[in-house]
């Protein structure tokens, strides 16, 4: 079994208000010096796959038909 | 002219969507399910607004994943007219038959109210009834409708008059880029819009700014 992780963020220049909340709260807890934060979402996938060059594949074309809109995401796979 | 509703899990405002084709057409559209791999012969095909899938992972992602989609987009292939509405919207976006993606609101809030619309586009088939330039009342009631695309896109569906809808009069109630509230395909047969025409089509709405984009996607006389 192969285990893996995706990270997905949004693009640079894609407006992220979530991010900005999350930023301006920081700053109201004290935080000096918070610079930008950007949200983004995190996947931990689980395979059958035992072949890792497969796996990725996989892993990549899940990203691109579901887990991530490329429009306005990128993603990174890592197999843990 | 015939036309279909299509359910999803989470919608909520299919009632509305089959109440206002009824009445404008007379004849209650077809309905077809999430599952359902064949949409039977209509000239229109309207995805509703709601949660579909309580706008799990992005709003409209995996419906636009379900089977009903696929057949929404061989209909739409042929020509048959699509109109997506709030949701309905968002998922015509995620299932790749408009360009661009909505995003939560700039507010970060939810938005229920009525806003001010320009017809930016009437050469249309879905708003041929109204002039150019024309501003019509629509409610809208979301929280994920910041339109956006990357600035190629954007240029092309500026540039080829694909935005049919825009906030008027200081009324953007989302951020959307360019104040872009609809818009449809090259072909002009796929039509998203966030605000919702169908609640606004008899007096007892409070006006019926809404009936003529029905009235002229279905041909009927207003």
């Amino acid at each position: 079994m192969i285990k893996a992780r995706i990270t997905v963020t949004l693009k640079n220049g894609v407006l992220d208000p979530q991010g900005k909340a999350i930023e301006h709260a920081l700053s109201g807890l004290g935080f000096d010096g918070v610079g930008t934060v950007r949200q983004g979402k995190v996947f931990d996938v689980e395979l059958a796959e035992t072949d890792k060059s497969k796996a990725e594949a996989d892993l990549k074309a899940m990203c691109d038909r579901l887990l991530a809109n490329t429009v306005i995401e990128n993603y990174s796979v890592t197999l843990t | 002219m015939k036309s279909a509703v299509v359910l999803l899990p989470g919608l909520n405002r299919d009632r509305d969507m089959i109440a206002a084709l009824t009445k404008i057409s007379g004849h209650a559209p077809a309905t077809v399910w999430q599952t359902d791999t064949e949409i039977p012969d209509v000239d229109l095909i309207a995805i509703p607004g709601g949660f579909s899938f309580g706008d799990y992972l992005r709003c409209g992602a995996i419906a636009a994943r379900m089977p009903v989609m696929r057949a929404v987009a061989e209909k739409a292939a042929k020509g048959v007219m699509v109109i997506g509405v709030c949701n309905g919207f968002q998922i015509l976006v995620e299932a790749g038959l408009l360009p661009g993606a909505l995003m939560r609101n700039s507010s970060l809030k939810f938005v229920c109210r009525q806003v001010k619309l320009q017809i930016t586009n009437a050469n249309t088939m879905f708003t041929r009834r109204y002039q150019p330039g024309q501003i019509i009342r629509s409610p809208v009631a979301h929280h994920d409708g910041n339109y956006f695309a990357d600035a190629e896109t954007l240029a092309r569906v500026e540039g080829e008059g694909q935005v049919v809808f825009r906030y008027a009069e200081g009324t953007n109630p989302n951020g959307s880029i360019n104040d872009i509230a609809g818009i449809i395909n090259e072909q002009g047969n796929v039509l998203g819009l966030m605000p919702h025409p169908e609640n606004l089509i008899e007096t007892a709405h409070g006006g019926s700014d809404g009936r003529a984009l029905f009235e002229g996607a279905l041909g009927i006389a207003a």
